[in-house]
């Protein structure tokens, strides 16, 4: 903790974002009055949040069992069409992908970030903090500009004689443009992990004949490992939700569920359809969540641990 | 630190500057495009001009936009962090079970991919006749907006010594008034950043406000995105560069005057 306040300083609120619900177990409980009235403080709240997320939400899984009748032929709909599974599938692998394209991109970052010195690790944090506040479609914007044929990385490649980039409105695209979205996502809990470990472990190990790779390996690695699997799992369940990016820089064939949920419900008014899609999708997420969960209990660890990532 | 072999830490910085570079300099790429003169988005632009920042500030539907979407930011900054910061205060002092609840619930539109709430919002309002009015989008976006503002203020909730408070009432001091002149100002930094964040989200809102906008009420990122997708037109650009602009206007207050204050009633704390 004493290590580097100032870069602590530039990330803590940042971080705070996406630790979520750290306190639980060490909260320092203090009494002030019974429990009721603290409890009418969060009703504003909790009425706001029914009646404008969780009311809106239900209706969707609700609809999917149910309209326009009871039965599960919106399901039959779901799975009988190729090209729905297709989307899952490709929902499911895309965001993968950019879990690990960020995981191989914010390790190396996250780990430099802890070697430097204080004023470049600040200079890295900003780095990582100015993506971290931008608006989405600014920066998904950026990317059409820079992926386009005639966009400036189209144009050097024109120096080695490719003529077409064709980049834009692929796949390809859609996975540089959602792992620069959620790249400070990762290294934000990975750089909290990392900046705990006590690095004289290493030189521990060294002297008691450890080569570095095997020292990194069996030393540092498992330390790190909050920070990472919290980074993976943040990432993953993000893109499952993607719509922007690829809708903004894929093709009509890149569709993630999302965009499939609202061609249902706002383009064709299949209320049914896009209900499923949303079913599915969030099943797809807590299936995820879960199964970190599981692995979490396995290894030691809990969700908690995982998405908030920071308490190593 | 000695551990880490010289042409080891060469490599990494080497990776790191690649990331780096991959990371911001999209965004620095908006501000030249929005000076250019082509209706093309061509990098580096071949003739300089100032058209598209004019286009911006003379065509309604722009400028309207911006000031829905100035409007409905700040409303929502300001009530939900007053309803998040109540509420992260009563999570966070409460030993009842329910509170726990409540503050899952709280969280979820974090984890929960925002196009399912969207698509039930969007049946909702068209039942309730909510589409396209201010209303309508403040509640869905405060909503959206109490994870981080819980977050945030929890984070300095549970960071500050809470035996000042118990001194202060050993002083005498009622319970409201240690409240406003002990707790408030210590949580405040807490609450400031859930104010901006609440904004920010706010600000950023496309997937679930796709289903909210109206004819008559469009938000700026909406705009911006139905002019990627369906048209052509580059005052996208200076849009983009003047929501960047803001940001990075943001991002300096933020870290040289929250960030300082936060550090002040820390070091009070400690002291």
């Amino acid at each position: 903790m004493a290590s580097a306040p100032e870069t602590r300083q530039f990330s803590t609120l940042s971080t705070q974002a996406i630790r979520v619900n750290e306190t639980g177990s060490q909260k320092k409980r203090m009494k002030l009055g019974k429990g009721g009235p603290l409890l009418l403080a969060l009703l504003p709240a909790l009425i706001v949040l029914g009646i404008f997320y969780f009311y809106p939400m239900l209706t969707v899984l609700v609809a999917a069992f149910t309209y326009p009748e009871a039965g599960l032929q919106n399901f039959e709909w779901f799975f009988g069409q190729p090209v729905n599974v297709a989307v899952l599938t490709r929902t499911i692998t895309t965001s993968f992908w950019v879990m690990l394209v960020c995981l191989v991109m914010a390790f190396p970052f996250a780990f430099f970030m802890t070697i430097v010195k204080p004023a470049t690790r600040n200079m890295l944090m900003l780095i990582v903090l100015i993506p971290f506040w931008t608006s989405m479609v600014v920066r998904t914007f950026a990317w059409v500009v820079l992926l386009q044929d005639s966009g400036p990385i189209g144009q050097f490649m024109k120096l080695f004689g490719v003529e077409q980039l064709g980049i834009m409105r692929t796949p390809t695209a859609v996975l540089i443009g959602m792992a620069q979205v959620l790249l400070p996502f990762v290294v934000l809990p990975m750089y909290a992990t990392m900046s705990k470990i006590d690095t004289r472990l290493l030189t521990a190990a060294r002297s008691l004949g450890a080569r570095p790779a095997k020292a990194f390996v069996s030393v540092y690695l498992p330390l790190a490992l909050p920070g990472v699997a919290s980074g993976a799992l943040l990432s993953f369940v993000m893109a499952l939700g993607f719509y922007i990016t690829p809708a903004m820089l894929g093709s009509s064939r890149d569709a993630f569920l999302s965009t499939l949920i609202q061609g249902q419900v706002q383009g064709l008014a299949q209320w049914g359809y896009g209900a499923v899609i949303g079913f599915v999708l969030l099943f797809v997420t807590l299936v995820i969540l879960g199964l970190a969960a599981w692995i979490g209990k396995k290894t030691g660890g809990s969700v908690q641990d995982m998405v908030g990532g920071s308490k190593a | 630190m000695n551990e880490i072999r010289p042409l080891t830490k060469f490599l990494l910085g080497v990776v790191a500057t690649i990331v780096a570079i991959w990371l911001v300099a999209p965004m620095f790429i908006v501000f030249p495009i929005s000076f250019s003169a082509d209706a093309s988005f061509q990098f580096p632009p071949r003739e300089w001009s100032t058209v598209w920042y004019e286009s911006f500030f003379t065509k309604p539907a722009w400028t309207q936009a911006l000031g829905n979407s100035v409007l409905i930011g700040l409303i929502v900054a300001v009530v939900g962090t007053s309803l998040g910061t109540i509420a992260a205060i009563a999570i966070n002092r409460s030993e009842s079970r329910f509170a726990g609840w409540a503050s899952t619930a709280m969280l979820t539109p974090m984890i929960v991919p925002p196009i399912i709430a969207g698509a039930g919002i969007y049946t909702f309002f068209l039942k309730t006749g909510l589409v396209g009015t201010i209303f309508g989008f403040v509640m869905v976006h405060v909503a959206l907006a109490f994870p981080l503002v819980v977050i945030a203020v929890n984070a300095s909730l549970s960071g500050y010594d809470r035996s000042l408070e118990l001194a202060a009432a050993s002083l005498g001091a009622g319970r409201l008034k240690t409240f406003f002149t002990v707790t408030v100002p210590l949580i405040a930094p807490g609450v400031a950043a859930g104010a901006v964040f609440a904004f920010v989200t706010s600000f950023d809102e496309v997937i679930v406000s796709q289903f909210m906008v109206s004819p008559s009420l469009q938000t700026l990122p909406i705009m911006m995105y139905s002019s990627v997708t369906r048209t052509t037109d580059p005052t996208i650009a200076a849009a983009a560069s003047l929501i960047l602009g803001a940001i990075i206007l943001a991002f300096v207050l933020f870290q040289f005057v929250v960030t300082p204050l936060a550090r002040r009633s820390r070091n009070r704390t400690a002291a």
